[in-house]
Order: C-alpha cells, then structure tokens, then sequence
C-alpha cells in the first residue's frame, strides 16, 4: 500500500487517481500509524514552502518522514514535497526542510535569463544524468513531464535529471531510498504514470 | 525548452459536451468522460473544461462528471464558466482540477482574482478575456461576450496579472468562428503586456494556422481550439507532428 500523506496542503485527488489507475492501493491519510504501515510514501505538496513544513512538523509528521526514510523505506516528494526534502528554502524567508538530501530552495528567477517567464509552466523535456535512477527504468531521455515551479533545487549532489529553461534546472533527485519530482508525474500523461509504477518497483 | 502547448476545450451543457463531435472508434460521441479519455491519451498537452449550465441542478451534474473526468486522465485540467466566488474555486479544485479560469466573475470582482492567488496559488488563476475591436480599440466583454464593459483590454489584462492571475486565455471575438486564423495582432499585443503564459484562442481553422500562430508571435505559449479538433478536421497527432516538422518545440 501507497500512502499519500495528507497534511492540508494541495489537492490529492489526481495522485491518488493515478495510483488506481495503475491498480496500486493507495491512501491519502495524515495518521501516523498509517504511514508507518505503509510500503511506500508520497510527500505530495503545492503552496508555499514555509507553510507546508509549518503544517508538517504541527502535525508531528516530519519526524515520522524522517524515521521512516532512516529505517529504508522507498518515500517519493512530488513538488513542493520534493523540496522538502531538502536542508532548507529560501522561500519568502530562510525555513528548514527536512534535511533527507543534501541541498537548498531557491528562486529560478536567480539563474534563468530575463525575459523567460516565472513560473516555469509547461511540458519540458527530462535529461536524465548518468545512469538513468530506477524511477525512471521506463523513461527514456527527452521525455517531457509537467512542470509548474518557481523555485527550484541547487546546492544538491543528488541530482537524477534535469531539465532545460534557459539554465539546466533540477528536475528529480534521489538518494537511496528517498527520491524527488520537481515534476508532477500524476499529471505527466503516460511517462509520469511509468514514473509512478518505476517506484512502486523500487 | 518548454514545448508549446494545445490544448482541446469541451463545452459542457447537462453533461453533455455541447459543440457536434465527430470520430471515428468512440462510442459516446458527447459524453464529456469518453472525449476527454480520448484527448488525453491522443496528444492533448492540457483540457480545458467550461461548464455552459445554466441551473442549480445543471452544476451539481457539471460537477459529478468534473470528477469522473479528473480521475481518468492524467494531463493538467483547467476548468471555467460560473466561477463567481471563492467557494466556487473549491467546488472544482476538489473535483481535481488543477486551474481554475476567471471571466465575467473577476470583471464583476477583480478581488475575486487578488484572493484566489493568494489561497491557491497565481498558478491556479486563469484569466479568460474575451474582447473585440471597437472604433479601432481593444474591448473586454462579458457574458460570453455579449456585453461591451467599456474597458481597454489590454489594461484590464494587465491589471489581472498584477492582481496575481497566473496565465492569460485570449479569444479573439472577432476571430472566432471564421476560421481564418488566430488574431495575431491582437494576441501580439497581449504578450507585450504580460509576462506569464498566453493562450491563444479564437479563429483555428487548419493545422497552418497554428504552425503561423507559433512562428509570428515566439512568445504565445499555448493554442486553444474546440470545433476543429471535436469534428475530427484537425487531428492533435497530425497538428502537433506538422508543428515538429516546423522546428517548433511540442511534446510528441
């Protein structure tokens, strides 16, 4: 069982659409118990990053993330949930991520070239690094995927593709068993699907 | 690069998808779920659903099959007609749209814009102009465009995305329906203005006309259309390999 973790942050109708649609069951739940019996997790994520980390810890559920990373359980960050991940974002503010992979959140609008449009909207392209992480076993370089952000991952050395908008941005990251989309798989069409099911493999 | 976008809109009317439909190898013709399948897992980049329902009864159904339809594709999904409040924003998010586009509402209540992005998200917050040239000017209308507001559209545009309007829907109404073309002239002078996706809409009638649409005007992001591709003349797989053929960048 997928449990989709409900923190009162974005709509998780379409990941949990998408899970069904691949016939995994899945959750969308905010108990703690749940999540800890779960197989995987999701840290879905839309907003603001101050907000979202806020309402994480109030419910206690970035400790539970953070257990559950430590004892090898595959967790994916979707968006928003990918940056929380991170050490910290400069989002409105300095605020703490939850420190799983090394790196930071910062304005795209510091690296891309004036005149492209913020927020980064739209299909782009994936490059993925190296050799290709197993979330994307059926992905082939130069798919495109949905991207809606305005800020993005630097700073990190975990880096599993990236994608071009005037600068090379990061697309997705992993390290272990924790990985990353700035991305929206669930609404990537036939490739984030592939995404979705690469992970209920890992 | 990010890759232009086209994007199908379904009029839906009593859960039925209004405009006539025509393919070949779908059952239900105007059920709005069958359709969309159909358009997302044959190249559409995005849908746009627009609910054209008049009555209390009519939106309780629109919302039922919003569901429905949400649950079964997986490409971004913006939904329009009727949003007026707040509440309305959440009737459809929750229903699993991903955008929710402003017309007659935000010309009503330009705050309406200013509360949605700052609850949701500018990415959420679509603003539909419809205008038409009058004595040589742009003009915003209203109610499907039947109402002359007055307003010079390029500064109502503006101000919406000032107010925190994330992407801009431009239907040319003097374009619409000839099927003659996109309105390059005005669409030019919208992405003059703004500084966030334009979706051009109003005037599609061949395949060309996007392929000029792009070439003309780099910074228009996305081409909106309905009749052409429901009546199956224009195929999104033909229009978006003939785009790639023309060394513009779309996803295939």
């Amino acid at each position: 069982m997928v449990c989709i973790v409900d923190y009162g942050v974005g709509n998780l109708f379409s990941l949990k659409s998408s899970f069904e649609f691949l016939g995994v069951s899945a959750k969308v739940t905010g108990d703690a118990d749940e999540i800890r019996s779960a197989d995987r997790i999701i840290l879905p994520g839309v907003g603001a990053f101050g907000d979202a980390s806020r309402k994480l810890c109030d419910l206690g559920l970035d400790k539970v993330i953070i257990e559950q990373a430590k004892k090898g359980k595959p967790i994916m960050g979707i968006c928003l949930g990918m940056q929380l991940l991170l050490d910290r974002s400069y989002e409105y503010g300095e605020h703490e991520g939850l420190g799983l992979i090394g790196g930071e959140i910062r304005p795209i609008g510091e690296v891309i070239p004036k005149g492209l449009k913020i927020p980064h909207i739209g299909w782009n392209a994936l490059e993925l690094c190296g050799e290709p992480h197993p979330i994307f076993k059926y992905v082939n370089n130069g798919d495109h995927v949905y991207f809606v952000h305005s800020y993005h991952a630097t700073l990190c050395k975990d880096v599993v593709a990236t994608t071009e908008y005037g600068t090379s941005l990061t697309a997705a990251i992993a390290r272990g068993n924790v990985c990353g989309c700035q991305f929206h798989p669930e609404k990537s069409g036939e490739v984030g699907l592939s995404i979705l099911k690469a992970f209920c493999e890992m | 690069m990010i890759t232009k976008r086209i994007i199908p809109c379904l009029d839906v009317k009593n859960g039925r998808v209004v405009k006539g439909v025509n393919f070949r190898g779908l059952g239900d013709v105007s059920s709005p779920i069958e359709l969309a399948k159909y358009y997302s897992e044959n190249g559409a980049d995005e849908l746009v659903f627009y609910d054209i329902t008049a009555s209390a009864e009519g939106r309780q159904l629109f919302t039922d099959i919003l569901c429905e339809v949400a649950r079964n594709i997986f490409i971004p999904l913006t939904v329009g007609g009727g949003i007026n409040t707040l509440e309305d924003f959440d009737r459809v998010l929750k229903c699993g749209a991903d955008k929710v586009s402003v017309n007659s509402g935000a010309i009503r209540n330009p705050s309406l814009i200013d509360e949605a992005a700052k609850r949701y998200g500018n990415q959420c917050v679509v603003i539909s102009a419809d205008v038409k040239r009058v004595d040589g000017k742009f003009q915003v209308f209203a109610k499907g465009g039947r109402e002359n507001t007055g307003m010079d559209a390029i500064e109502w545009i503006r101000s919406c995305v000032e107010r925190g309007a994330g992407e801009v829907v431009l239907n040319s109404i003097d374009t619409d329906g000839v099927r003659a073309g996109f309105d390059l002239e005005m669409l030019g002078a919208v992405c003059d203005a703004v500084n966030v996706p334009v979706i051009a809409s109003g005037g599609a009638g061949c395949i060309e006309d996007f392929v000029t649409l792009f070439k003309k005007l780099p910074k228009v992001d996305a081409g909106l259309a309905a009749s052409i591709f429901h009546f199956g003349e224009v195929r999104i797989n033909d229009l978006k390999r003939e785009l790639f053929d023309s060394g513009i960048q779309v996803r295939l």
